[in-house]
């Protein structure tokens, strides 16, 4: 094992400072909620100094990159007979992918929540638990065994929870924070099962131990590698918002904008993808269970993409596209692309990241403008924007990169990642044909990310303003600290497709040669799919094609001129109800899963076995008899001394007589 | 000595005391009877003591004792009871009737 450099060991660091803040921020709200300058100043100057560590940290990663993770061990945390766990940190390549993606992108989200909360009452408890959240996804990329990192897979559902139901006097916010903590809760299943089925085969739960071990222990394709690979992906769909598990992201967005930005865009949701990367050799033994991962990514790119077009809601637009951008991750890391999976990842970071910081700042003008002349209309009702690059020209500049960054327009970053992963779909499909319909899901979803990312920009920026005639002179552009943070994420959404261009560019693939150490042993079980330079410009021409046709499409099809007001809207009917409605997915859990299980709970489990059962014949049932027993005691003591003794002499003669027989 | 006569009477004795336990309602009549049938016993004692060693004879002094410190006893109770209830008939005292 190599040296661990001295900066490494700073990584405590990274994760305490947030926790710091947390700490801080906590008290803040509790003694002293109205000291705003010194909470942004704890809040923010945590992250900012977080990130600058993790800048040391991975520089020194860069310096001399590990051929295996250094392993930082802090303290014994649950030594229980062959049971030994550690707290323990680990830094690798990978992490120090995420470490980037996650501080980098929470110091900007944290920077634009100053704007963006300013006036909340609720400031000192907001940003304690976006700290805290920060601490727990910190704790979950840099873990070095599965339950340090299911501590931070829990932590960060825990403050998913709390920001999702941060406005919680309103009871569909409170209800949407619920329904997310539920549906990971189903997804955790999976993780813990996986985590014993891990523990049983392997004898240990260290990352290192177990992916040196697996080869050893499992066999590819047998049937325990495939269900801990399955029940790790179910946890994965409950995290990542995958199907079937994936309703409650878009209920998600009852929280605050930032949040939505920075939980449910950049980092917590890309928790799974980051798992299956982590445990590419699992994944890449089970093929069933890569094929499914692949599949069940294909079908959620394609499927988020097609409500996406229809909704009217801009945040919920941007959370589908979020559905189904993760939907293209599983794709990748399905098809045994793990660098291009985290290639999405670190991409969509940025131009996700800045897609709802957009939106925020545009949903927050609309919202003052309404609340100035106390209209109720809805501030994020696409129907009730348009035009509104003449009121905020520089967040309308900006959406747009994210946006054509999400669209996949060379050459912003999100055209090489997503067209990293299609590529290799593709590639693998001469083993088998399964693997062009994923590519061509895929591509389809390409082709309406295209279109609903122009429905939303052409129908929130262009085309005649209907907000309303008074409310106009309310619009304004967000001021500098909310638009700065704008600014860089929208560097990073242009740029960050440097880090991995496609083999036959300059450059050549640097991100999956830097993260060769984590996934060559995954790499072992993979037939590498070659594509011919041919190939490999042909389907970047297609993808550019593609985002393209999308583009002009939307562009030509959608009327922006003669959309009305959400208030005089008409009813969407046919097709278009039905997407705007999700497929009715939600009416559906209720009425298959929801309703059964709530019936099943109150007449079944309450009414019958507690209340009937164990209530009625197991508690009083006993206490019936022994009265029963009783009354029939009683009824012998008369209380008249000559049946005592009629009852005595006939004993008697009973007694005498065995007695005397004997 | 005829030792059966002598069980025989002490066995009818013995019978007239349970018989009066059980069929009489005053609690003196009944207090008598248990006499009898300690009586009855000591009787069937002494017989036996005949045939048997001078054992029986013994034990007859300790009936007599108990049966001395079970009247003193038991006609004190009869005096409470009447005291307290101003009859002796049996079937009025069942406070204890479950």
């Amino acid at each position: 094992m190599n040296q661990i450099p001295s900066a490494v060991a700073w990584t405590w660091l990274i994760v305490a400072l947030p926790l710091a803040g947390f700490v801080v921020n906590g008290a803040f709200s509790f003694f002293a909620p109205n000291a705003k300058r010194a909470i942004s100043a704890v809040g923010v100057g945590v992250l900012v100094a977080a990130f600058a560590v993790a800048v040391v940290v991975v520089r020194a990663v860069g310096a001399a990159p590990p051929e295996e993770p250094w392993i930082l061990t802090y303290w014994s945390w649950m030594p229980a007979g062959s049971l030994q766990l550690d707290f323990a940190l680990q830094v690798d390549q990978l992490s120090a992918v995420m470490l980037m993606v996650v501080t980098g992108v929470s110091a900007m989200i944290h920077i634009y929540s100053v704007g963006y909360m300013g006036e909340d009452p609720g400031y000192a408890r907001y940003f304690a638990y976006l700290n805290l959240f920060v601490f727990f996804m910190l704790v979950l990329v840099l873990g070095a065994n599965f339950p340090v990192m299911f501590v931070g897979w829990e932590g960060v559902g825990l403050c998913s929870y709390l920001l999702i139901g941060f406005w919680y006097e309103d009871k569909v916010n409170a209800d949407a924070g619920k329904k997310a903590f539920i549906m990971n809760r189903i997804g955790d299943f999976g993780f813990l099962v996986a985590m014993f089925l891990i523990f049983q085969t392997t004898g240990s739960l260290d990352f290192r131990e177990v992916f040196a071990a697996a080869p050893a222990i499992f066999e590819v394709g047998g049937a325990t590698i495939t269900l801990i690979t399955l029940a790790l992906f179910l946890g994965c769909t409950g995290k990542s918002a995958q199907i079937p598990l994936y309703t409650w992201l878009p209920d998600a967005m009852a929280g605050p904008t930032p949040v939505s930005a920075l939980i449910h865009a950049a980092t917590m949701v890309t928790a799974g993808v980051y798992l299956v990367a982590r445990a590419n050799v699992l994944f890449a033994m089970a093929p069933i269970s890569s094929a499914v991962v692949a599949g069940v990514g294909a079908l959620t790119a394609l499927y988020a993409a097609t409500i996406a077009l229809k909704q009217w809601d801009i945040k919920k637009i941007i959370a589908y596209s979020t559905v189904s951008q993760l939907g293209y991750m599983f794709l990748g890391v399905g098809v045994g692309a793990y660098a291009s999976g985290i290639f999405h990842l670190a991409t969509h970071a940025f131009f996700k990241a800045l897609m709802f910081l957009a939106a925020g700042s545009v949903i927050q003008t609309l919202h003052h403008a309404y609340h100035a002349t106390g209209r109720h209309e809805d501030a994020q009702d696409l129907r009730n924007m348009g035009g509104l690059q003449r009121y905020l020209p520089w967040t309308a500049a900006l959406m747009w990169v994210g946006g054509l960054a999400n669209i996949g327009v060379p050459p912003l970053a999100g055209f090489f990642s997503k067209d990293d992963i299609l590529a290799r779909t593709f590639a693998r499909g001469h083993e088998a044909p399964l693997f062009y319909l994923f590519w061509a899901l895929g591509a389809v979803g390409a082709l309406l990310t295209a279109f609903y990312m122009t429905r939303l920009m052409a129908y929130a920026f262009h085309g005649p303003n209907r907000t309303g005639e008074r409310e106009r002179e309310h619009l304004h552009e967000a001021p500098w600290v909310m638009t700065g943070p704008l600014v860089v994420l929208a560097l990073g959404a242009v740029a960050a497709g440097a880090i991995n261009l496609p083999a036959v560019l300059p450059g050549h693939e640097w991100l999956a040669r830097w993260l060769e150490p984590v996934t060559f042993m995954g790499g072992l079980y993979l037939v590498e799919g070659q594509l011919g330079a041919a190939t490999e410009w042909t389907l970047l021409a297609l993808a550019a094609g593609i985002a393209a046709i999308g583009m002009i499409g939307a562009w030509q099809l959608l009327k922006p001129a003669v959309l009305k007001p959400a208030r005089e809207a008409p009813a969407e009917t046919g097709i278009q109800r039905v997407l705007l409605r999700k497929y009715y997915v939600d009416e559906i859990y209720d009425t298959l899963l929801v309703r059964p299980l709530a019936w099943l709970s109150d007449r079944v489990l309450w009414k019958t076995i507690d209340a009937f059962i164990i209530d009625g014949v197991a508690v009083n049932g006993v206490a019936r008899v022994a009265r029963l027993v009783g009354w029939v005691g009683s009824r012998l003591q008369t209380g008249q001394v000559g049946t005592y003794v009629v009852i005595f002499v006939l004993g008697t003669i009973v007694l005498l007589r065995a007695l005397l027989r004997s | 000595m005829l030792l059966g006569p002598a069980l025989a009477v002490s066995a009818i004795l013995f019978s007239l005391g349970v018989a009066g336990v059980l069929l009489r309602r005053n609690a003196i009549i009944i207090f008598m009877c248990v006499e009898l049938m300690l009586n009855a016993a000591n009787l069937a004692f002494v017989a036996l003591a005949q045939q048997l060693g001078p054992d029986g004879q013994v034990i007859v002094f300790f009936v007599m004792a108990v049966a001395a410190a079970e009247a003193a006893v038991g006609l004190a109770i009869v005096l409470a009871i009447y005291r307290h209830k101003q009859t002796l008939d049996i079937q009025n005292l069942n406070l204890l009737r479950g």
